[in-house]
């Protein structure tokens, strides 16, 4: 009787995982089955034509890679810097909590709400207009909490004996961190990173007011060109496209492109943290 | 070990950043010009644009939709260069617009006739002006009512923010919709919806029920409107063009001051012979010659 | 002395970096707070929480009542709740406590995949996969409304669910399952009377954090829900939550208008719970320390 119940209860736990783990296999499998006759050297380099029914999703690919450099430049500087006060400098005190209380709250602020403060902030105060900018800005602030939290956990795997002896030999706290902590935290701040940032490619309702376009007939020429983006381009041909059906391929082919970016830097995460962790074993 | 990865990484920015700048072939000099507004409007602004780009190879024209709210907003907060709308602005705007600087110009371009459209199971085939108000106020909320099947009526509209929607509630109801009414993103979502659903009734451009070759779009039934007591069909294009069929309504586009330079004559391309045909073509139609008289009053042919 | 000073820059730079993540939450409260408070010059602020009608561009009279859209927003928030708990928590426990090694590396990055896919691809797939789906087995006109809803936002908390009751149900010390097997319990009973209900407040925390995820979540509910402002009745009824009402409506309005305002101030309130859910998060989960 009892080990009938464990053998219930262990095969319905197991079920659940598996039930969890189809949820991405129908998504892969449903965008690989209907998305990938789409995909041609034309649909992923060519501009769109014909009011978006034809041709490719060039620009928003390129509009993409554009914003999430932004994304990345703003928030990984900003980012490290602040896991390396947390982890080398802060002291248990009532600042650091409300620093780590602070953190830990804008990770679970709504992404919308990411989105009403960068058109408040960076396309009216700052003045960037909706431009490549502004939207790169909102999703590096909505990166940040993600990229502290992980390049902490990268710095403490340094052991401490790096540190002390670096200080031992007489450098500065701040050369310590330099040529002993940092390169050895590197991997792991760079997982934490391309994850970060892989969430940021694909993210939508934070740059729907900060320029991103239903057609553009030139990539953008700075960062203060309003661009297309692949997660807005998936929006507009799956709900607001006048031909919705006539363009569900280019929507699924679309979805098959953003994905693939996005399971891409995931894996190359992966990758790295594998070794990375397999490096430290030893 | 880490580092190779590193390296593959920088790698593919670089040869990102080099395919960008060799594909783009931006001409030096060119100028951006930003329309924005109407999703009713956006099909026929991005077609127009494509048309003028290729004419003109020295503007880059860039389309988003988002309603007629969004593009009469962007125009008053001085963020795009053309609006387009599907409804005149209102007199709290235009004082909104001129507060912050913004002097409104209008210009008509088209004429878009809305279609009332049902599943094609629904026996109807036309409906009068008075009786589509009842239906959309909710006052009368069963088909059975106006001869049909006993089939509570689902309402197909759009949200509040599109100039449709405020079009219809304006000149048909004259007061606010049934709280019942499904407030669909966009016209295509309403066409969607009413497909699937025979207890549908829905209002929508007519440019996204009819296809370019003149079929309608599967599964649907488009009514015949009567303002007395004659059905006319929004189908017959002399019925439009004459104003006999009663759901019509022109198309605006709003500049700050009297459009100068790239826009002027992109404004032009667009009331052109040219540009009017290729309106015709996308399912709307070309400006009555009233609509004309009033462009040229303010100037806008040479 | 050069040394001494760059090393001073530097402790300043990081310090900058740190408190940097205060001023932003501080900021986006101002923002919201500045802008959201001036829409109460015109509106009660009881009528704006209770009221059930939101019509800012109304034929007669605006109103503005965010009661059915709160309503909407829980109900949506409930269901994925109902859906992902069981789910997630059973799978937590399974790679915790029964998988082998080897099934552990595998599932956990798929989970991380999971929480990668965009919401946007998500509620694309809401949209042609599981719309149709649930429109032909249950008999309806269309499938976008709070199930469809429901299911996709469960399946958008299910990674964080997962990740954050398995880290509590791991951190129950070694020497109470040991105990319990010594007194002759099997796996399972060690599980559901011993490891679990050690781990509570942590399982409580995971699916408070998961609520918080579904209830800020946006383009996956405007794109699948069918965006109608009336009172929901049922799970099969279109519903329009906090977050689509700002992402529809906030490209429309002029500036500095009530109408503009008012997104603000419900922003405020989309805020205010995100806030809270974290507070209890935190509060439930420092009830576990061993």
């Amino acid at each position: 009787m009892r080990k009938a119940k464990q053998w219930i209860g262990i095969n319905l736990m197991l079920v659940f995982t598996l039930i969890v783990a189809a949820f991405l296999g129908i998504v892969v499998y449903d965008l690989l089955y209907k998305g990938s006759s789409v995909i041609s050297f034309e649909f992923v380099f060519d501009f769109p034509r014909n009011g978006n029914t034809e041709g490719g999703i060039w620009p928003a690919t390129v509009g993409t890679a554009l914003v999430t450099l932004i994304t990345a430049l703003f928030s990984i500087p900003l980012g490290v810097g602040a896991a390396v006060y947390l982890n080398e400098y802060a002291k248990e005190n009532w600042m650091t909590q409300l620093i780590r209380a602070s953190i830990r709250n804008l990770a679970g602020v709504p992404s919308i709400i990411y989105g009403l403060f960068g058109v408040a902030i960076f396309v009216n105060g700052l003045g960037f207009g909706a431009s490549v900018l502004a939207a790169g800005m909102t999703l590096g602030l909505l990166t940040l909490p993600y990229i502290i939290t992980t390049s902490e956990e990268a710095l403490k795997t340094v052991p401490d004996s790096y540190r002390e002896g670096a200080l031992a030999l007489g450098a500065t706290k701040w050369q310590a961190i330099r040529t002993n902590v940092l390169p050895n935290a590197v991997p792991g701040i760079l997982t934490g990173a391309i994850l970060g940032l892989s969430r940021a490619a694909g993210e939508t309702a934070p740059i729907l007011f900060t320029g991103a376009l239903y057609y553009l007939r030139y990539l953008p020429q700075s960062v203060f060109d309003p661009f297309m983006v692949l997660p807005y381009h998936l929006y507009i041909l799956s709900t607001q496209h006048h031909a919705m059906e006539e363009v569900r391929p280019l929507a699924y082919g679309t979805a098959l492109v953003l994905i693939s970016l996005i399971l891409l830097l995931n894996i190359s995460a992966f990758i790295l943290r594998y070794r990375f962790r397999k490096a430290q074993m030893r | 070990m880490a580092r190779p990865l590193f390296v593959i990484i920088l790698h593919i920015i670089l040869a990102l950043s080099l395919i960008t700048s060799s594909c783009s072939k931006a001409p030096k000099g060119y100028s951006l010009l930003q329309l924005k507004g109407s999703d009713t409007e956006v099909s026929l602004a991005l077609s127009l644009a494509e048309a003028y780009m290729d004419k003109d190879s020295l503007v880059s024209i860039a389309v988003t939709g988002g309603g007629s709210g969004t593009g009469i907003a962007a125009i008053i907060n001085g963020k795009t260069d053309i609006a387009n709308s599907s409804r005149p602005m209102k007199e709290k705007e235009i004082s909104l617009a001129e507060s912050q600087g913004v002097k409104v110009f209008t210009t008509l371009f088209a004429v878009d006739a809305l279609a009332i459209i049902v599943n094609d199971q629904n026996p109807l085939d036309g409906l009068g002006t008075s009786q589509l108000g009842e239906i959309f106020r909710g006052e009368k909320d069963n088909w059975k009512a106006f001869g049909g099947e006993d089939l509570e009526i689902n309402l197909y509209g759009r949200q509040n923010n599109s100039g449709t929607y405020i079009f219809f509630r304006d000149n048909f109801l004259k007061a606010d919709y049934s709280p019942e009414a499904k407030q669909m993103n966009g016209n295509a979502q309403i066409v969607a919806g009413v497909r699937e659903d025979p207890s549908a009734i829905g209002y929508v451009g007519l440019g996204y029920v009819v296809k370019k070759n003149g079929s309608i779009v599967d599964g649907l039934k488009i009514l015949n409107i009567a303002q007395d007591s004659l059905f006319i069909s929004p189908l017959e294009k002399d019925n439009i063009t004459s104003g006999a069929y009663p759901i019509t309504r022109p198309l605006y586009q709003f500049t700050n001051g009297k459009p100068s330079g790239k826009i002027l004559e992109f404004i032009q391309f667009e009331l052109s012979r040219e540009g009017q045909e290729l309106v015709s073509r996308e399912g709307y139609y070309p400006l009555s010659p009233e609509h004309v008289m009033i462009n040229k009053q303010n100037g806008l042919y040479e | 002395m050069n040394r001494n000073r760059t090393d001073r820059l530097f402790s300043y730079l990081f310090l900058g970096a740190g408190m940097l993540s205060v001023l932003i939450l501080l900021g986006i409260f101002l923002m919201l707070l500045i802008n959201g408070i001036r829409t109460f010059a015109e509106i009660n602020p009881l009528e704006f929480l209770f009221g059930s009608t939101w019509n800012p561009s109304a034929y007669e009279k605006a109103s503005y009542g965010i009661g059915s859209m709160l309503v909407s927003t829980l109900m949506v928030t409930l269901g994925a709740m109902i859906i992902a708990v069981p789910l997630g928590i059973g799978s937590a426990a399974y790679l915790s406590e029964i998988a082998p090694a080897r099934v552990r590396e595998i599932l956990k990055p798929i989970l991380e995949m999971l929480a990668g896919i965009p919401s946007v691809v998500i509620g694309f797939l809401g949209i042609v996969l599981l719309g149709p789906a649930i429109a032909s087995t249950f008999g309806l006109n269309n499938g976008l409304n709070a199930l469809n809803g429901s299911i996709l936002l469960a399946v958008m908390a299910l990674p964080t669910i997962v990740s954050v009751a398995e880290d509590a149900i791991r951190a129950v010390p070694n020497s109470f399952k040991e105990a319990s097997y010594a007194l002759g319990a099997n796996r399972w009973i060690t599980l559901t009377r011993v490891t679990l209900p050690a781990s509570f407040s942590g399982i409580i925390a995971a699916m408070v954090l998961g609520m918080g995820r579904a209830i800020g979540e946006t383009m996956t509910v405007l794109m699948v829900t069918g965006n109608n402002l009336s009172m929901p009745n049922s799970y099969f009824d279109s519903i329009r939550t906090l977050t689509a009402t700002i992402a529809i409506e906030l490209g429309e309005v002029a500036y500095g208008t009530t109408h503009y305002f008012s997104l603000f101030a419900v922003g405020a309130v989309l805020f205010t719970i995100s806030l809270l859910v974290n507070i209890v998060a935190e509060w439930v989960a420092s009830k576990f320390r061993y």
